[in-house]
């Protein structure tokens, strides 16, 4: 049964903050091996979903449910959902003075492979693990001397988040707008870097306002959302009509 | 719903901030104690019980006079209730005090005391490569490896034993850098000191050893008063460390020291402190209240000092470590990392005197603010006339965690020569919840995160330590901060 059942599955989910309503009657259904665009105006929830995916703390959910590999996951923490293998890359990647890049990338790996029993890496063979991913999304290995996102520029910080997906391997990646504000060369090397990462056993939702990602980047299905509800489904054309009408036609 | 993420983001800190101090344990022992109260009569007395000179005495009435005069100071960012200095005892020691030659005769409950606190007196399991003189209450009750620091002419003893033994050393430096009547604390830590450390390096030697005092309160109703110099010659060299802690009572302890440190031509001082004195609890009932004035001068051309305080206990910290730059290309140093939580207050920093010629200063603090806590930094950088070419630098930052806590700063700067450069930074940083959420969603739990984030924001403080202290900080502060990491 669980092999068969979908990688993640959100059923009537109702999510508040501060008492405000911010998802509603949400569903979605995800297998692997797909990508899903969710597209949608400012404010439709869109964020709100990906970071209630991850479990932040500030989102209450009220009714519904969402299961991940065929359980519920409203009862675990982040940190667990994170080894369970669901990632999310942040529109705003979070600075951390202080910390090391190497120290944290390193720590993160570390702090998956005790969750499942595997044997801890030492700093030494964590670099010839973490240089051959680097590679992956064109970054210098001077990257890891730098602390965690500080004063990285735009493009930097989402390539950081790639690299860490591609460092924990997930199954579950949100992508929230992780176009925004990206050359068209740091475009390509990001897409490419997802593209090469993507396989049959995972699944990609790709948070987007722009078709140009979609160039890159083939998604099964484009969503788009509305006031905390998903409106409208459809195949990679939709987004090009997004594109050319905007969501006022809806 | 109420906003979840305030609740439990608060909740989690708040458990990893509040762990039990385990040094607040209290010493049951025979005391030889005096009347509580401070007149003449108390000083004389103290003075006669030390079998001191008539040098020390009136040494001693001379700052009570002074103190007499004076009022405490109310500049500090600090508030507290009025001390009664009346109902304070100015003398306990353990009982059938006599000089210690062999540890063996030291009362085992005192051992076992320090033991506790993890530092062991017993030749067996002393620290291979430092020497270390202990102050109980108001006195000193031993110190290791006396003879052994001889050979090298090094005198490492308790300050009272260096007043008998050394009367001129102490003539000529005792209140020469930390003048008697300088303020209303080092004028009652002049009249009633009771004890504290000594240590001289000879000319053209670097000492062998790392030289530590540890300071422990017992006694709920005695202060604290004690007093350390140490004085290095021409082109010598010595690492000192202090610690200290004090039993978990409800009322308030005062702890007021006076530190004096010389350096001559070429010499080389490092003073460290790891300060974890008890604070008091979550909600601010008892702790002890810490007065320090600590200065050093730097006599000579190309002496250094350097100081480094992790700041972590007390209820109240007045504490400025300080230098005066008097030797021409003489060089100060002030690193500290001071950590409030709970009702702690602190107001610390350093000034730095630049007198000489291309002296140079350095100042690198960095305040934590938890709880409702209050955690202040105040710096003077002033550079005199004479003093050309004279650089300071200074760096001050402030990381608060949870929404309650409060950090200032406070830099006084003031040069009257053009020749000088000065440089300031400051910053202010926060713990928040979305980074800690950052973190998480790597997979990495809170403590861990919260540990990564303080220990990055002191690492330029921490390598400053001497190496076997700097393990001992940061158990401190993963004490204090970090929970259940192990």
């Amino acid at each position: 049964m669980i092999l068969n059942s979908p990688l993640l599955e959100i059923k009537n989910l109702q999510v508040s903050i501060n008492d405000n309503e911010v998802l509603n009657n949400l569903n979605l259904t995800i297998n692997k091996g797909e990508i899903h665009a969710i597209m949608g105006p400012n404010g439709s929830g869109k964020s709100t979903f990906s970071k209630v995916l991850a479990g932040h703390p500030s989102y209450a959910v009220l009714n519904g449910d969402i299961l991940f590999k065929g359980s519920s996951i409203l009862d675990l923490d982040p940190e667990e959902r994170s080894h369970l293998g669901i990632f999310l890359a942040f529109q705003y990647p979070i600075e951390i003075p202080g910390v090391s890049n190497e120290d944290f990338l390193r720590i993160a790996y570390n702090a998956k492979q005790k969750f499942y029993n595997r044997p801890e890496v030492d700093p030494i063979e964590f670099l010839m693990i973490i240089n051959e991913k680097l590679k992956l999304v064109s970054m210098s290995p001077l990257f890891l001397n730098r602390n965690v996102n500080e004063g990285f520029s735009g493009g930097e910080k989402k390539r950081n988040e790639i690299l860490q997906m591609i460092l924990l391997d997930s199954e579950l990646s949100i992508l929230d707008e992780t176009d925004s504000g990206l050359d068209i060369d740091a475009l390509r090397v990001i897409s490419n870097g997802i593209n090469n990462f993507m396989n049959p056993d995972k699944a990609i939702i790709l948070i987007t306002h722009y078709q140009r990602l979609l160039d890159y980047i083939n998604p099964t299905y484009v969503h788009v959302m509305q006031n905390g509800k998903i409106v409208k489904t459809g195949s990679a054309e939709l987004a090009q009509e997004l594109e050319d009408k905007g969501y006022e036609w809806l | 719903m109420v906003n979840q993420s305030n609740k439990v983001l608060n909740s989690n800190i708040t458990n990893l901030v509040n762990q039990p101090y385990q040094y607040g344990f209290s010493t049951t022992i025979e005391k030889d104690i005096i009347e509580k109260g401070l007149n003449e009569k108390t000083i004389r007395l103290i003075s006669k019980k030390k079998q001191e000179t008539e040098f020390l005495l009136q040494f001693r009435l001379k700052a009570y006079k002074k103190w007499k005069q004076m009022s405490e100071p109310g500049w500090a960012y600090l508030k507290f209730p009025e001390i009664d200095y009346q109902d304070i005892i100015y003398y306990s020691a353990p009982k059938s005090q006599k000089k210690l030659t062999d540890l063996s005769e030291v009362d085992p409950e005192l051992l076992n005391t320090f033991e506790k606190l993890g530092i062991s007196l017993t030749e067996q399991k002393r620290l291979a490569n430092v020497a270390i003189d202990i102050v109980f209450d108001s006195v000193s009750i031993a110190t290791t490896f006396q003879e052994e620091l001889n050979k090298y002419g090094v005198i490492f003893s308790s300050i009272s034993e260096a007043i008998k033994e050394y009367p001129d050393l102490i003539k000529k430096y005792l209140g020469s850098v930390v003048p008697i009547g300088d303020n209303y604390f080092s004028a009652l830590n002049s009249a009633v000191f009771t004890d504290g450390s000594f240590c001289y390096i000879p000319k053209d030697t670097i000492c062998p050893l790392d030289i530590s005092t540890y300071f422990r309160i017992n006694d709920q109703k005695s202060g604290q008063f004690e007093r350390t110099l140490i004085i290095a010659e021409e082109n010598s060299q010595v690492n000192y460390l202090e610690g200290c802690t004090a039993p978990q009572y409800d009322t308030n302890q005062l702890h007021a020291a006076i530190v004096e440190l010389v350096a001559l031509k070429n010499a080389n001082i490092k003073y460290s402190t790891v300060q974890n004195w008890y604070s008091g609890n979550q909600y601010g009932k008892g702790g002890v209240y810490n007065f320090v004035t600590k200065r050093g001068v730097c006599a000579g051309i190309n002496s250094k000092i350097s100081w480094t305080q992790v700041e972590t206990g007390s209820a109240i910290t007045w504490k400025y470590p300080s230098c005066l730059l008097i030797g021409d290309n003489s060089q100060g140093e002030f690193y500290s990392v001071a950590l409030t939580n709970n009702y702690q207050q602190a107001d610390t920093g350093t000034k730095m005197i630049h007198i000489g010629r291309n002296t140079r200063s350095r100042i690198i603090s960095k305040g934590i603010s938890a709880g409702k806590s209050k955690n202040s930094y105040r710096g003077f950088v002033n550079v005199l006339n004479k003093a050309v070419g004279a650089r300071n630098y200074s760096q001050c930052d402030s990381l608060l965690i949870g929404e309650l806590s409060n950090a200032n700063t406070f830099p006084y700067i003031s040069v009257q020569n053009s020749t000088t450069k000065i440089e300031h930074e400051a910053s202010t940083s926060k713990i928040g919840e979305e980074q800690i959420f950052y973190f998480l969603q790597r997979g990495i739990c809170v403590e861990k995160a919260i540990e990564l984030m303080i220990s990055g924001f002191c690492k330029e403080i921490f390598t400053e330590l001497p190496l076997e202290f700097a393990a001992e900080a940061d158990k401190l502060l993963t004490l204090k901060l970090e929970g259940s990491v192990g």
